[in-house]
């Protein structure tokens, strides 16, 4: 069984509202000092889940594709480590802020290059953009099935049962492979990459594939060619209406707060 | 003139409450030139009275259930067919289960691109262009469309919903189309409601990684069980074993929309703020006055909250 894993590195979600900037005019966010970029938080999710077909199979192989700058190769060696097979980079100057469209595009290429891929797995969506779009692309452009949100997998021949999160409940499918999964958090905890594994993915080989690797068409990388464009980036401007509750003691201050909320009918 | 199509949900033999607010939206948008609002449901005719009365000037009727969740490549033929059928050139849907999916199966369909969860539409010369947050909250976007039809997914409760006029009909015309169904769905069940789910609690109090010691929780618990709520904790503090995940607010957690949520020793880290910014009052306790969280806050005291929260739990007993 062939399984691919899409995974992004994306500035930390952790990051302080105070340490977060934006360059308005180039449209990008300034990446914070001192705080580097971390493997998108859905994704050693999706790697955990392809892990776990695969040591329920008995066998098969874990590819794991990362569209980014070079840094990308952190979030691959990431799911290497936690044992994934091979990591594939896809690196390009015409890759740089293009759209989940393109990039829905690029991994499809980069899928169908690696060839008789039965099932690709990715987070439920990126935690920088937060779309959530990329699954159901890469999906259209193989023309195969996509089931997104999946909290549990059983494989049985070639039908995969996937449990999925609703928004006021939970829904049981059934589909046939080959098939797109996005893996949501619900999922479970992620293995944690022992170190033996850390040393054992430093000999894994990534590969990096280019756009013209991938035969894209000039006019399908490239940020002049997004489909969707970004206009503007910005901070918005939060009003702050807080009230600060005085008090001459703690004792006080939290007398005035309990006073407050029950003038304001919330407790 | 090309308009705009609004997906509408259904069910139980009525039309979603947030099937109304796309109504409103897609009536903002005529209000600035953007041409007729049609709205495609799934199911029976009667549904299309509440949509006329709520802003439709015409309703597609899709077969029934085509447009349940899980069903979205039954939904997106219906879809497409609408939106010829309505010459629509602007597709709103909810940011709902539905909407997650046909969204971007519509788009990719089109060739054109789909923007999610948005707060905020304008129609500038005749193209739409709309606003959406990113980065957890710290940042909005403001995007538009390069191909003809420009679809998006409305936040619920960012629109408000227009008081019905009973005096408002039109058009009623049945969809026949479908799209080719492969995933089967088995089974929908309802979330279970045993005990009060952090996600329907009216009151929430989490804890974070400032509370410094994981027994701090017990006192978290003590607030929210005397407010009848339910206790949350962020990232850091699961992360480091202090609460059960199960319990984690967040983007990788739960989100939660209550009518107070407390938020004690937590800064307000985007992770953070993506699970629960959507809560209508909000108050902080916190040591930083200059903290994200007390900037978003209703009512914030600065203090230390080992001091702080057993007095307001005395003092919210000493109230009764």
């Amino acid at each position: 069984m062939n399984i691919v894993v899409c995974v992004k590195q994306i500035p930390d979600p952790e990051t302080p509202a105070s340490q977060f900037a934006v360059d308005e005019a180039a449209k990008r966010v300034i990446p914070a000092q001192g705080i580097a970029p971390v493997v998108n938080p859905y994704d050693p999710q999706a790697t955990e889940a392809a892990l776990r077909l695969k040591d329920a199979a008995g066998e098969g192989k874990i590819t794991v594709i990362s569209l980014g700058e070079d840094s990308a190769r952190d979030a691959i060696k990431h799911a290497l480590a936690m044992g994934a097979d091979e990591g594939v980079l896809l690196s390009d100057p015409d890759f740089e802020n293009i759209d989940n469209f393109q990039t829905a595009v690029a991994l499809s290429r980069a899928i169908e290059k690696i060839g008789d891929v039965d099932l690709v797995l990715m987070g439920r969506a990126s935690a920088d953009w937060d779309m959530g779009v990329a699954p159901l692309g890469v999906a259209e452009q193989l023309e195969i099935p996509c089931v997104t949100i999946a909290k549990s997998m059983e494989l049985d021949g070639d039908t995969l049962t996937v449990e999925r999160v609703l928004d006021d409940g939970f829904q049981t499918v059934e589909v046939d492979l080959p098939a797109v999964v996005s893996i949501s958090n619900e999922f479970g905890e992620p293995r944690y990459p022992q170190l033996r594994q850390i040393m054992l993915a430093a000999k894994k080989t990534v590969q990096v594939w280019s756009a013209d690797d991938l035969e894209l068409e000039d006019d399908e990388a490239g940020e002049d060619n997004r489909w969707l464009e970004l206009e503007a980036l910005y901070i918005p401007q939060v009003e702050s209406n807080v009230e600060i509750i005085e008090g001459d003691s703690p004792e006080e201050q939290a007398r005035n707060l309990a006073l407050k909320l029950r003038e304001a009918k919330l407790i | 003139m090309p308009g705009t199509l609004i997906i509408a949900e259904a069910a139980d033999g009525a039309v979603a409450p947030h099937s109304f607010e796309l109504l409103a939206a897609g009536r903002a948008l005529a209000d600035q030139g953007g041409g007729a609002v049609s709205a495609l449901v799934a199911g029976d005719e009667s549904l299309a009275q509440s949509l006329f009365e709520h802003g439709a000037d015409a309703v597609y009727l899709a077969p029934a259930g085509s447009l349940d969740p899980g069903y979205a490549e039954t939904g997106a033929g219906a879809a497409l067919a609408a939106c010829e059928a309505a010459d629509a050139n602007v597709v709103l849907m909810g940011q709902t289960s539905v909407g997650r999916d046909l969204g971007p199966l519509m788009a990719f369909k089109l060739n054109t691109a789909v923007a999610m969860e948005c707060v905020g539409l304008t129609i500038d010369g005749g193209r739409l262009r709309a606003t959406r947050s990113c980065y957890g909250g710290n940042a909005n976007a403001e995007v538009t469309w390069r191909g003809d039809v420009q679809i998006a997914t409305l936040k619920p409760k960012a629109w408000d919903a227009l008081a019905p006029d009973a005096g408002r009909s039109g058009a009623v015309t049945a969809i026949d189309a479908t799209g080719e169904q492969r995933v089967r769905v088995v089974s929908t069940e309802a979330a279970e409601a045993t005990g009060i789910r952090l996600e329907d609690a009216d009151v929430v109090v989490s804890g974070g990684r400032g509370l410094g010691d994981p027994s701090a929780f017990g006192m978290m618990e003590d607030l929210a069980g005397l407010l009848g709520g339910a206790t949350g904790a962020s990232r850091a503090a699961c992360d480091l074993g202090w609460y059960p995940p199960s319990q984690q607010v967040g983007l990788t957690g739960k989100t939660v929309t209550p009518n107070l949520y407390i938020a004690v020793a937590i800064s307000g880290a985007s992770q953070h703020m993506a699970g629960m910014s959507g809560s209508k009052n909000i108050v902080a306790v916190n040591r930083d006055p200059d903290c994200n969280m007390v900037q978003v806050s209703r009512f914030a005291v600065v203090e230390d909250y080992k001091k702080v929260v057993p007095a307001l739990i005395d003092a919210i007993k000493a109230l009764d």
